[in-house]
Order: C-alpha cells, then sequence, then structure tokens
C-alpha cells in the first residue's frame, strides 16, 4: 500500500483516509457506506449510514431504525474533499459500487456484483444492472473467482427451473426450491413460470418480497404455506432459506422435490454433497468471464480483491499485466455465504 | 451420447431407486443394441484400458481452454475430479449432430489408445468441440477409465430383467464376465443378455462362471442372531481373492468376485487344476500360502501378485498361491446351486480330487450345544489373528447358493474379529473427491515415537511444529510424531464438516493438495492387521486403517506410541 491510497483495509474495515470514512465496516464505527443489505457487508452499531436509495426499503428492513442518508444513483456526495457516489452493481435490490474521487484519482468499491459473461439482458430483472465505472483502482470481490465457474445464459436455466417444476407438478409433487431469502429467493421468483401452479414462500422470504415490490419490482404473486389446499400444494412451488427443509414449518413439504439454487450448485461434488434432488447453478454473483469483463471494463491498471479464491484471481491479475494485491476481509466464506 | 449422458444424469442426481430404475428402463427402451451393449458394460462396472494418458487429457485441456497449467490444476483442487474440470473450462461448445454411444467408444476413444500424444490431443480437442458439458464430461470419464455411477449391478439386471420379461436370476447369470475388458461388447452380446429363455441352448456355458454369492457382517452376538449353531456350517474367513475355478471341455478359467478373468495371473492354480475332469465349478479362496507354512502369508504378501499379469519364477517361489475350495457349484456339467449348502459341502469333500483343498470346517465338539458351542466358536474366532484368518464364516446349512448380496435363499455371515485400534494424531490433510470434493476427508496420522513424559513435553512438540522448527535428527529420545497410516473412511458427513473447520483453522502449511495442521484431533482408528513396512518412515503398514470415532476426550499426549502398536502387531502375526 502506498501513502496515497484512497482505501485501506484497517481493522474495522475497508477505510478511506482522505475523506475519513468506512465501507462494509464489520466492527462499528463512527461513518459507514454500505454497499449492500446482506449481513456480512451491512451491520448494526454504527454511527452514521450512506446506501443507494434503491436499497432503503430492504436495508431498513434488515437494520431498522438507523440513521441513514441516501444518494440516487450517479448523485455525489462531497466530503473533506471527497466525492462519493453509488452505482448499481447488480447484485441485490440496492447494492450499489462505491465509487471515490480524490484530486483526480478515483478508486471504485464493488461490494458484491453481477454480470453476465453472455450478452443476454435479463429480461425480468430484479435490480438495475451492473454498470462499470472507469477508474484507476477496482476493488472486486471474486466468490466465484475461478474459470470452472461459468454461469449458463439466464434463459436457459429459467427454462430448466420451469421443467423442473412442470415435471413435479405433473406428478402431484410439490417443489421446495432453497435459496437464500433476500436477492436470491426474488432473482427465483422473477424467472419462474407463474402459470404453471401456486407459488408459495417462507415468511423469512415474503417481508423481503414487500420492500422488492414497494420499490416497484415486479414480482408474481406469493402466498404462504398454510394457505395452500392439500391439491394446491402438489401442484405448488416452494421458495424458502436452505435450511428450511429441516425445521417444523417443512413438515408438510416431507415427499417435495427439494433443489438448492446457488452458484455452489455448479460443481457435482457439491450438489451430491447436499444430498438433494437439483442443483440450480443460478448466482447472485459474477462468474469468472464475468469478474473479466467487469474488471476490464473498468480500464483499472490496479485491482485489489477482496473475498473468494484471491490467491489464484490475484495471481491471474498479475499474469494480465495489472497491479493486484488483495485485502483480507470478514465479506463471504467460500464455504457458501449467499451466492 | 446425449441420450447416455442424460441417463447418466438422471442416474447420477437421484438417490431413489425407483427414480433410477425407472431412468433405466427408459434408455434401454430406446437404445439402438449397439449403444445398450456399452451402456450395460460401463454402468455394471467395467472399464477399458486407459485410451489416453491423464498428461495429455490436462495439457489438451490447457490449450484448447487457454489456461495456464497452474490455473488448470488450482481448477482440478476445488473441483476434485479431473473429468469434471476439463467439462467446466473449456469454451462453449458448437453444438453439432451427435453419434450414439457405441460411435463414440469404438471410433472415438478405443482407436486413441497408442497414437502419439500431439494425434492424441488433436482428436480430443475435436471431440470436445463436438459435446456439450454433460457429453464431455463422460469423455474424458470414459477415455480415463474412471467412470462411476452410483447403480447397483443388481439394479441394472433388474431393469434389463423388466423390460425382457425374464427372472434377474437369469440375466445376472447371462451378465458375468460381461465387462471383462478384453472383449468389447456388441449388439449380439446385449441381445444375448435379454433374448427370450427357451431361444438359448443352456449347455454351452463357455467358460463363464455363476453369480458370487456374498455375505453379510454379522451385526451382534451370535448366539441372539443366528440361533442354533447346529444350524451352521463354520468355516474360516480367509484374508485372501474370493475366486471362482470353472473346468469345462477340458480348459480352466478363474474369475475373480470382480468378475474379471484372472487364469493367467495363478499359473500354478491352473497347472494343478489341470487334472480335475470338466464340468466341475468350485468356489473358494485364493491365498498366498506356502507348500510347508502351517498358515496363509498375510494378505499383504498375495497384493504382490494382484495386478501382475506376466509373473517371474523368483516371484512365483517368494510367493506361491493355492486355491481353497469352499463350496461345489457345478459337477459333472449340472449346476447344483439350489441344493443346500450342507450338501454341496458333502459333495465337495467327497470328490477327493488330486490336489484339491478344501477349507476346513470349525465344528464344536459334539457334547457343546446352544450357547456354550458358541462360546467355543468365540474363542476359535479370538484365535484368528495367530492363524492368520479374519474370523469366522457362518454359513446355514439350508442355505441355496444365491446371487449377490440377496439374502431371501440362504445367508452366509462373516463373523469377524474386533479390528485393532490405537489413537492416533492427525498431522495431514487432503480434499476428497466426488461428493467429497472441496472438503478435508483424506487424513494422515501419526503416533508419538515414545510416551510423552507429561502434556507439557507434548505441548513443547506442537509449540515447535507451529514454528515450523523440525524435531532434531539423529537424537533417537527427541519426542516426536511419526506418520503411519492413511484413512478416509468411517466419518459421518456432519463429523468430516466439523474435522475440516478444524483443519482450516489450523492449517500450518500448503505442500500442493496436502496440508500440515497443527495436531489438535486425537482418532481412534481401526486396522485389520499389521505388516513390517522398510518403505515407511514409521517401519509398519497396516491393512485397511479406518476412522471409528473422535476422541474429543483424549489429550494429545495420551495418543497412542510406535512401540505400543508394534506390540499389537506382536499379537497379531
Amino acid at each position: 500500500m502506498s501513502a496515497g491510497d484512497l482505501v485501506v483495509r484497517r481493522p474495522e474495515g475497508l477505510y478511506c483516509p482522505a475523506g475519513d470514512f468506512f465501507i462494509d465496516p464489520w466492527r462499528p464505527v463512527p461513518r459507514a457506506v454500505i454497499t449492500h443489505a446482506h449481513a456480512d457487508h451491512a451491520r448494526r452499531g454504527h454511527g452514521r449510514y450512506l446506501a443507494s436509495a434503491q436499497g432503503v426499503g430492504v436495508l431498513r428492513a434488515r437494520l431498522g431504525g438507523i440513521d441513514l442518508q441516501t444518494l440516487a444513483w450517479g448523485q455525489g456526495l462531497y466530503t473533506n474533499g471527497v466525492r462519493i457516489s453509488l452505482h448499481p452493481a447488480g447484485h441485490v435490490l440496492g447494492a450499489a459500487q462505491v465509487r471515490i474521487e480524490h484530486r483526480g484519482e478515483v478508486w471504485v468499491v464493488s461490494g458484491d456484483y453481477f454480470v453476465s459473461g453472455h450478452d443476454d439482458a435479463d429480461p425480468r430483472p430484479t435490480c438495475t444492472p451492473f454498470e462499470p465505472v472507469r477508474c484507476h483502482c477496482f476493488i472486486t470481490e471474486s466468490t466465484f473467482g475461478l474459470p470452472v465457474y461459468r454461469w449458463r445464459p439466464r434463459a436457459e436455466l429459467a427454462a430448466e427451473l420451469n421443467v423442473w417444476w412442470a415435471g413435479n407438478a405433473e406428478r402431484g409433487r410439490t417443489s421446495l426450491l432453497m435459496g437464500y431469502s433476500f436477492g436470491k429467493a426474488q432473482r427465483l421468483l422473477a424467472a419462474v413460470d407463474p402459470a404453471i401452479g401456486p407459488i408459495a414462500v417462507h415468511a423469512a422470504v415474503e417481508p423481503l418480497n414487500r420492500a422488492y415490490r414497494e420499490a416497484g419490482i415486479a414480482l408474481p404473486p406469493t402466498r404462504t404455506l398454510e394457505s395452500l389446499s392439500a391439491d394446491e400444494r402438489r401442484r405448488a412451488l416452494v421458495v424458502a432459506p436452505p435450511g428450511a427443509q429441516d425445521s417444523a414449518w417443512a413438515a408438510p413439504l416431507a415427499d417435495a422435490s427439494a433443489a438448492f439454487a446457488s452458484g455452489w450448485m455448479q460443481l457435482r461434488g457439491r450438489r451430491r454433497r447436499e444430498g438433494l434432488d437439483r442443483g440450480f447453478a443460478i448466482s447472485d454473483h459474477a462468474d469468472w468471464p464475468g469478474l473479466m469483463r467487469a474488471i476490464a471494463a473498468t480500464e483499472a491498471s490496479r485491482v485489489i480483491v477482496t473475498h473468494g479464491y484471491e490467491a489464484v484471481m490475484v495471481r491471474w491479475l498479475q499474469l494480465q499485466g495489472l497491479q493486484a494485491g488483495s485485502f483480507a476481509t470478514a465479506y463471504g466464506d467460500a464455504a457458501g455465504a449467499d451466492a | 451420447m446425449r441420450e447416455f449422458a442424460a441417463l447418466f444424469e438422471a442416474l447420477d442426481a437421484s438417490t431413489a431407486t425407483g427414480d433410477k430404475l425407472l431412468a433405466l428402463q427408459g434408455y434401454f427402451a430406446q437404445a439402438p443394441d449397439e449403444d445398450a451393449a456399452w451402456a450395460v458394460y460401463f454402468l455394471s462396472g467395467g472399464k477399458p484400458r486407459q485410451a489416453v494418458p491423464t498428461a495429455v487429457l490436462r495439457a489438451a485441456a490447457c490449450v484448447e481452454s487457454g489456461l495456464d497449467d497452474w490455473l488448470f490444476e488450482e481448477c482440478y483442487q476445488v473441483v476434485g475430479d479431473l473429468a469434471e474440470t476439463i467439462a467446466q473450462v473449456l469454451p462453449a461448445p458448437a453444438q453439432r449432430p451427435d453419434g450414439g454411444l457405441a460411435f463414440w467408444v469404438e471410433a472415438r476413444i478405443l482407436p486413441l489408445r497408442g497414437l502419439a500424444p500431439a494425434e492424441q490431443q488433436r482428436r480430443v480437442i475435436e471431440a470436445w468441440r463436438e459435446l456439450d458439458v454433460a457429453g464431455r464430461f463422460l469423455y474424458v470419464k470414459l477415455i480415463g477409465g474412471g467412470f462411476r455411477v452410483g447403480v447397483a449391478k443388481l439394479l441394472v439386471q433388474r431393469a434389463l430383467a423388466e423390460a425382457a420379461r425374464l427372472p434377474v436370476q437369469r440375466v445376472a447369470e447371462r451378465m458375468v464376465g460381461y465387462t471383462d475388458a478384453r472383449r468389447p461388447p456388441g449388439a449380439a452380446d446385449y441381445r444375448a443378455l435379454i433374448v427370450a429363455d427357451h431361444a438359448v441352448d443352456g449347455s454351452d456355458r463357455g467358460g463363464q462362471s455363476y453369480p458370487f454369492f456374498l455375505a453379510h457382517a454379522l451385526q451382534g452376538e451370535p448366539a441372539t442372531v443366528a440361533g442354533d449353531p447346529r444350524d451352521w456350517i463354520v468355516e474360516w474367513k480367509y484374508d485372501g481373492i474370493r475366486a471362482q475355478l470353472v473346468r469345462r471341455g477340458g480348459q480352466t478359467w478363474l474369475w475373480s468376485r470382480g468378475e474379471e478373468l484372472i487364469t493367467e495371473r495363478y499359473p500354478e492354480v491352473s497347472a494343478v487344476a489341470a487334472g480335475w475332469p470338466s464340468g466341475l465349478v468350485l468356489d473358494g479362496e485364493l491365498l498366498a500360502w506356502g507348500p510347508d507354512a502351517t498358515q496363509p502369508m498375510p494378505f499383504q504378501a498375495l497384493q504382490k501378485r494382484i495386478g501382475r499379469k506376466t509373473i517371474g519364477k523368483k516371484l512365483l517361489a517368494e510367493v506361491p498361491v493355492r486355491f481353497l475350495a469352499y463350496d461345489l457349484l457345478e459337477l459333472d456339467g449340472h449346476d447344483l446351486r439350489r441344493l443346500t449348502q450342507a450338501e454341496r459341502r458333502a459333495r465337495l469333500v467327497a470328490l477327493g480330487l488330486p490336489g484339491l483343498e478344501v477349507s476346513p470346517v470349525v465344528e464344536p465338539p459334539a457334547e457343546l450345544s446352544g450357547a456354550a458351542a458358541w462360546a467355543w466358536l468365540a474363542e476359535r474366532r479370538s484365535e484368528s489373528r495367530s492363524r492368520g484368518v479374519e474370523g469366522l464364516m457362518l454359513k446355514h446349512r439350508d442355505a441355496l447358493y444365491g446371487i449377490g448380496r440377496s439374502k431371501a435363499e440362504g445367508l452366509w455371515w462373516k463373523y469377524k474379529i474386533e479390528p485393532l485400534v490405537a489413537d492416533a494424531v492427525l498431522v495431514y490433510a487432503q480434499a476428497g473427491h466426488g461428493r467429497r470434493a472441496g472438503v478435508y476427508t483424506d487424513y494422515t496420522f501419526a503416533l508419538w515415537n515414545r510416551a510423552p513424559r507429561d502434556a507439557a513435553e507434548a505441548q513443547a512438540v506442537l509449540d515447535a511444529i507451529s514454528r515450523r522448527d523440525p524435531a532434531p535428527r539423529g537424537d533417537p529420545l527427541a519426542l516426536q510424531l511419526v506418520p503411519f497410516a492413511k484413512a478416509y473412511s468411517g466419518l459421518t458427513d456432519e463429523e468430516f464438516a466439523v474435522v475440516d473447520r478444524e483443519i482450516r483453522r489450523h492449517t500450518l502449511e500448503n505442500f500442493g493438495p496436502v496440508r500440515s495442521v497443527l495436531p489438535t484431533l486425537v482418532f481412534e482408528l481401526g486396522f485389520e492387521g499389521i505388516a513390517a513396512s522398510p518403505r515407511h518412515k514409521s517401519g509398519i503398514a497396516v491393512r485397511f486403517p479406518r476412522m471409528l470415532r473422535i476422541r474429543h476426550d483424549k489429550p494429545l499426549w495420551q495418543a497412542d506410541t510406535l512401540d505400543g502398536v508394534r506390540q499389537l502387531a506382536a499379537g497379531s502375526l
């Protein structure tokens, strides 16, 4: 790290010395810029919060009454001579990249982001798509930073989901689709074809659906599991967070066909370990081609990797002629955080 | 290939037998005979010899994907499966017309063998460009001989039997030797499996053996599980290679339990059998056993013969092998499997052929019955190690000779001795493969070179290890941990997850895929025997080590010593 770095790592989290604020800190600090509302990025206990206007609903749903200031996409805010602006990251509703400009130097902290490696526009987006921001230094996530992680086009994955659900419905078997309540669940709900049957969601998912709908995101109608008749249940898709199948709530789903939607499902070993009927490699994170595409689009000459296969990604970027390093952070966890 | 890939995915994804059976039936209903012939071959464990060396496959994958070796290797370490790694890193395929399984195997895989590496690479890449991810995965698996799928052979037989409206036993019999690697299966072979019964002439069985009847492990005490001891024929359980010896038309065939033809590997056995009549099938055990020795050599000795196709005089003299018969399945060309165990045994003993050795029975004295007889047998069982056997076999007098693990027609119990046990310390770990990819499940365990005086002395060693400070060389009294065994089975998925976290937290160094860890965990290991081994630093090699449990209750300094385990060995050899 050189003396003029706009972002450094402190024990509390990533810190901008010139502007005197933290980004997604993991310990309580006076001023925090929050990229998105996932628990490893948005924590309680900070003095003041700054986040994207699109993410207000979900952030409040998760953190309650915090001292929160918001910015529209691209809107600038000056603090101690540093200009801060937020730009869509395409990860979940409200997820932002933080652009920091000081004396002509521009750094971008990506938070978590999704960029497709394919040229396919999302027909039913659940958040504003990733927007590349030119910068000198790009601080990037790397959750799926290995060439084996390459997602199939969205349309193919959605079709596969629908075939699975329709097949179960035809045989009178409930489809239990597990994915994280915030972000993944809504991505799935927007992708499925509601004409196949009724859709129910777990109680952990519904408050986030509400926040999404209030933010203007179209989701199909969702009900509670209890409200379904036995006949409806046999044709239903039930969306729930992972682990829900082991709870008392899932008792009526004992015979359901269970599936998990996560980027980790790309690999056969992981799919088999879950012991489920199906695994769908559907992720809120960029795959390898997506990461490459995002990094190239920033035109940054320096890249700092925060989490996920850091050593591999750093070595690869160095071989591409970039100045690359890593920050040890408390984000994610290779074994399976929100993915 | 697409249909077979779809079948593979269905079998791989499902854990329900019913779903698997449906998938198999669906496949066989539509597959052309020549494709079905290969499908049966692969699904029931057939493996052609590796057509392309792994190094060529890797190099081709790096070329085609544009990845450097190191990056490919990083991917492989995460995926834990070469075929899957290759399938995932290659660029998106151009979809083209797809041939059947037989075409792919016969025209695109088998001919690769023996070509120059550059030509192999060219053809492999060409094939990859025509296949989708699932197809590439299978293509590499079939090339490398690493194809495995979660389906029992019996289920494949059931699917075929139901499609052909045949008893499953008939299909099982016809399938014996089907996967023998030296003969590629064709459409005619497949039709011979499923042809209507009256259309086959049963008299010509060629060199085929019968499907093996398998024993079950006895759970609990025989007095409670097996009832009256007089209902059972008891034999020693030998630790060799299960085999059927077939004599027909003046020729001898020797089949292993894996239905592999192994006649040529044991010339001394064929030599003895050459004088025996045709129309004879014996079931028994191949053992490394010298002519004058009172008991067989340990299994480790026999291992020198397994897999050797050409055997020198020296090896023949060092590790002579004999066939010990314990069942008679065919005599004068008649199938005797419908006779009871007692009748088959009586006829076996009455054979009196020159050089035929029959496994002895272990019979309690006539005056003992019930619990007293079981107690007498338990005592014999406790002598197993000193006799070089694994325990006892209990075979019900009324048992017919069934197929595989079915219990419907009779029962054989394995009444094995308790394993030898030692408490050892986990020192290295490596991620597993397949469904354990990415989880640290393969461990190396160490023992103390001598007993630590106390907890503090052991702690000093651990401190030195965490400072990467090796034990002083040449001082035999300096306390240290000596690796002695590797094990990767015996824990539940939950326990593996706990150990995996512990390993990640305490990793000291990475040596390629292997992590050295700061010793924190003691495990109770079980194993079947101990042999001296100059190749190992510890000087010993243990047979079939596995984890019995994690000893969270046992402090590290109280783990066992090398000497302690050698003393177990003294009792076992």
